[in-house]
């Protein structure tokens, strides 16, 4: 039964992983406040099960530069865990970490070293508020690598993930969610864990396959 | 220049000149092309893996370098290119992420760019450019009239191959 893949997914395993996402998101959401000092709200995410083929394009235009932060993760489950963020909410968190404010950012801005080491911070604890709902929920102990950062093409940057999902299928799990602050950030979450590691999840959730 | 044909991620098309054929955003995947200069036939596949044979579910031709490349042979030869004329480039198989070690992650943009040459010998197709490797994306247009193969990158020049 280890062959379980997102191809045979069914309603109940996608409600499941909605609510590891809503979960997890809100853990991230909360990481997000702490850390930028003010009050947010978030919306419920938005779970997408899709055609690997089609992740490319699934968070906006193909080309439209966004902020990819990478991660592996071991121990119970093994696999990989991406976060997405779009270059407005990027250079709003830097600049909150930062401490720098009223900064105005042009269109196409790229990112100092600075900021990228504080973007690498955030996905760092964005991501590890994600994971820490996961392994409560399962009691499954997941550890973290350190995080990678890559700014350019929406869909370079997803086809990393779509190459994951790609060894065992194909279809791909995205997590999209939005949190208002100041300014609105839209970031999504990806988890590729490798196929035997599905099983242990959705077990250790309670639920036979 | 005609039309320009969008190809996605895992999948090929075959067009004639004037048109043109594009494939947006390659990170680690490979976008690999077929000209035949006289018939001005051309043919794109953008492929994600190197090996159909390692991968349980492989229904998706375009989706590997081996099925990918062999169905698109196939399509332009049947559009009406001369497999003895056809020339290859390829551009694309980047390290998105500088990920330490040997995962599947970090070495998979340089092991789809190896299957290309590896099959392109195998089949006796001439890869006379290629643009592959480093870390960042590429968009790739195929321009049937001239045969010219136009990199786009992020903060770079454009460049032609």
């Amino acid at each position: 039964m280890t062959k379980y893949t997102l191809d045979e997914v069914n309603d109940m395993y996608v409600d499941v992983l909605k609510e590891i996402g809503n979960v997890g998101s809100g853990n991230a959401a909360t990481a997000i406040a702490n850390m930028v000092g003010t009050r947010i709200d978030m919306k419920v995410p938005n779970v997408k099960l899709m055609d690997v083929g089609k992740l490319g394009s699934a968070i906006g235009p193909e080309e439209e530069t966004v902020i990819g932060i990478f991660l592996e993760v071991s121990h119970d489950i093994d696999g990989s865990m991406m976060f997405l963020l779009d270059l407005e909410s990027g250079h709003y968190l830097a600049d909150k970490l930062l401490m720098k404010e009223n900064v105005v950012h042009e269109q196409m801005e790229v990112f100092d070293e600075m900021e990228l080491s504080a973007l690498k911070e955030v996905g760092n604890i964005i991501t590890a508020s994600y994971l820490s709902a996961l392994a409560s929920m399962t009691n499954l102990t997941i550890l973290p690598s350190v995080p990678y950062i890559c700014v350019d093409m929406a869909a370079a940057i997803l086809s990393v993930p779509a190459i994951e999902f790609g060894l065992v299928g194909d279809r791909a799990l995205l997590i999209e969610t939005e949190i208002c602050a100041d300014v609105a950030i839209r970031g999504y979450f990806i988890l590729m864990p490798e196929q035997e590691s599905y099983y242990k999840i959705l077990s250790a959730l309670g639920l036979s396959l | 220049m005609g039309n320009i044909i969008k190809v996605g991620m895992a999948d090929l098309n075959v067009c004639k000149a004037p048109d043109g054929l594009t494939t947006l955003g390659l990170g680690s995947c490979i976008g690999l092309t077929l000209y035949d200069p006289v018939t001005k036939i051309g043919g794109m596949v953008h492929y994600m893996l190197p090996d159909s044979t390692k991968v349980s579910n492989n229904s998706n031709k375009a989706k590997f370098a081996d099925t990918g490349i062999e169905e698109l042979l196939k399509k332009v030869i049947a559009a009406g290119a001369s497999k003895t004329r056809l020339v290859a480039k390829i551009a694309g198989g980047a390290k998105m992420f500088e990920v330490s070690g040997l995962s599947d992650v970090g070495n998979i943009g340089a092991r789809n760019a190896e299957a290309a040459k590896k099959i392109l010998k195998e089949k006796g197709i001439r890869l006379v450019a290629e643009d592959t490797g480093l870390n960042y994306g590429r968009t790739v247009e195929l321009h049937c009239d001239t045969g010219e193969f136009l990199i786009k990158s992020v903060g770079k020049p454009i460049k032609t191959i």
